[in-house]
């Protein structure tokens, strides 16, 4: 894995007609990496990922991918692999003819063909379903076919479209480690998007969160996890009690207040429900809601400067709806947020 | 019984015998031993049904019709199957009208179809009879074409079109290895809607038929007013279980009402 970018997207503008949906990216990804695009609907991760395949021209930026500018090589010549989120095997084609077709275009015959597709179909553990039809494979076994069909191409970079919206629980965990370990044997560079920020966790090396076509914030599962810039990762992945903060103090619906400790630099201060204390503090809401969620319990408070929600360990004394109760949002254990929109 | 559960059954077996009774007697009529057509039968005998081959006029008109039903849909799909892939893979301005043009053939009566092409393309533009009737065949059978091959593109989903792309395919490969092979079903459906259309029409073919060259279904008529022998009945149930038999192999074999 060297530093210098294998793929990178250089001031990358896109557009559909004249909507832009991506405006001005830039994104350098090393050889091997892992790199999430995370986001809601809307927010541009497809618009690039069809990009990066030439599925979509550029409206101006480069697209440059080891050493070379493909920004116009078109999408049948750029060895970029995409795996669709809805598979999109070829219905009238068996698994083995499936996998074969790339190689085929690509000149490849008799034994040499042979010998791949059947490494190609070990490798996802299907070589006892090659003359089945792809409507005769469940949903997890069509994706890994899917994915055997783009990898046997040996493509410089592998796309994923959402590759774990479409399995249940089970299988995502099973996919999951299937994905990391191709990635592993074959050291191949993987960019896959989803809206899902815990698939995002679980799988990336790295994570590109986006927002309305630009980049909100790049870094490690844990810097995405524990240290969100802008309040709106931070809402993303689940710091649900967010305020701004102005001349020190966090800016309410009711005033200024002051808060323990010493006054914050940030733009936006930001809790997890659990970083919230509950049952001592400087501040009273009211339990307006609550939930058991086996390992801990949620509340939700009405207090003057609006609804808090706090989590505590199931194994705490519950407290009852209407009861009233005092509270502390400690300033050390928020995340400092440097953007607040 | 009383005469309200009678009244269910008796009308269904008066509706069928109403749209099945004609061809039953056309049957019935082409066995027969007599010289005229006439119902009932008088006798039977096979020798209508032999007459049929021996008729000179009936085997020139058989392969004119055979050509325009087979040529003629076949040009159809031609221009009908790239047609209906923009229609359903592009957003293009103005694609209903196009449907809308499209569809025209069905809805306008074939007399109207016949006398404008006759008398705004084929006299003006002195086109000959067979090209003539080539053309009003071609776009008789369009419609049908465009709706069916529609029909079967819009059920395929058009991403795998861009995965056969990112595989090395170029966009026209990709229609030829991925998208026509999965609109086989609906192609051949459409041929065999096309040929039984173009192969049964009459009015068209009446205004544009001209010295020497006529379709069967013309022939049978200008046979009839010569001569009325039941030989017109034969050759009618050959050519009904022509068409029986075709739609059954198609339903059999492609499924066909699914896309009709």
């Amino acid at each position: 894995m060297s530093d210098a970018p294998y793929l990178s997207l250089e001031k990358l503008t896109l557009a559909y007609g004249d909507t832009v949906a991506v405006a001005n990216l830039d994104l350098p990804i090393r050889k091997g990496e892992l790199v999430a695009l995370l986001g809601p609907s809307g927010c541009g991760k497809t618009t690039t990922m069809r990009a990066i395949a030439g599925l979509l021209p550029v409206k101006s930026g480069h697209v440059r991918l080891d050493g070379a500018d493909i920004t116009r090589v078109p999408a049948n010549k750029r060895a970029v692999g995409l795996v669709f989120q809805s598979y999109a095997l070829f219905p009238h084609l068996s698994v083995y003819e499936n996998v074969a077709f790339g190689l085929k275009l690509k000149g490849m015959r008799g034994t040499g063909l042979d010998a791949k597709v059947r490494s190609g179909l070990t490798s996802v553990g299907l070589s006892s379903f090659a003359n089945r039809k792809p409507a005769e494979l469940s949903g997890g076994q069509q994706q890994r076919v899917a994915l055997a069909r783009s990898m046997v191409m040996e493509p410089k970079v592998l796309l994923l479209d959402e590759p774990l919206s479409n399995l249940d629980a089970r299988l995502r965990l099973e996919m999951r480690t299937e994905l990391q370990r191709v990635q592993k044997e074959t050291g191949v560079t993987m960019i896959f998007v989803t809206h899902d920020q815990a698939e995002a966790l679980a799988l990336a090396d790295r994570i590109v969160v986006m927002k309305n076509g630009k980049i909100e914030q790049i870094g490690s599962p844990e810097d995405i996890y524990n240290r969100p810039t802008s309040s709106f990762v931070a809402d993303f992945v689940g710091f649900e009690n967010i305020f701004p903060i102005e001349q020190g103090k966090m800016k309410t619906s009711s005033g200024l207040i002051d808060l323990s400790g010493p006054a914050p630099s940030a733009a936006g201060l930001a809790w997890r429900p659990r970083m919230v204390t509950l049952g001592s503090g400087p501040f009273r809401g009211t339990v307006r809601g609550t939930s058991f969620a086996g390992d801990s319990r949620e509340y939700l408070l009405d207090t003057p400067f609006g609804p808090i929600k706090a989590e505590v360990e199931a194994s705490q004394p519950a407290h009852a709806l209407g009861s009233d109760l005092s509270f502390d949002l400690p300033a050390e254990k928020a995340a400092p947020l440097s953007r607040f929109a | 019984m009383s005469a309200r559960s009678l009244f269910i059954p008796l009308t269904l077996f008066l509706v069928l015998g109403f749209l099945i009774g004609p061809f039953l007697i056309i049957v019935a009529a082409s066995f027969s031993g007599g010289e005229t057509l006439a119902f009932p039968p008088q006798g039977f005998s096979l020798r209508w049904i032999l007459k049929v081959f021996t008729v000179e006029s009936f085997r020139a008109s058989f392969g004119m019709s055979m050509f325009l039903a087979i040529g003629g849909t076949a040009a159809a799909l031609m221009l009908g199957i790239p047609a209906s892939y923009a229609l359903s893979r592009y957003k293009l301005p103005g694609a209903e009208i196009v449907r809308t043009v499209v569809s025209a053939p069905i809805i306008v009566p074939g007399i109207i179809v016949g006398l404008a092409l006759l008398r705004y393309i084929v006299v003006p533009f002195q086109v000959g009879i067979t090209p003539a009737l080539f053309l009003a065949h071609t776009a008789l059978v369009l419609p049908y074409a465009v709706r069916v091959v529609s029909a079967s593109l819009d059920n395929l989903r058009s991403d795998i079109e861009e995965a056969a792309v990112l595989l090395g395919s170029s966009r026209l490969g990709a229609f030829f290895r991925v998208v026509m092979p999965n609109i086989r079903g609906g192609i051949l459906s459409a041929f065999i809607l096309g040929f039984v259309t173009s192969f049964n029409q009459v009015p068209v073919s009446l205004f544009l038929s001209g010295p020497g060259v006529r379709t069967l279904p013309i022939d049978m008529i200008a046979y009839m007013e010569i001569v009325f022998d039941p030989s017109v009945a034969a050759l009618s149930s050959l050519l009904a279980f022509l068409s029986i038999g075709i739609v059954f192999a198609a339903e059999r074999f492609l499924g066909f009402s699914r896309y009709v």
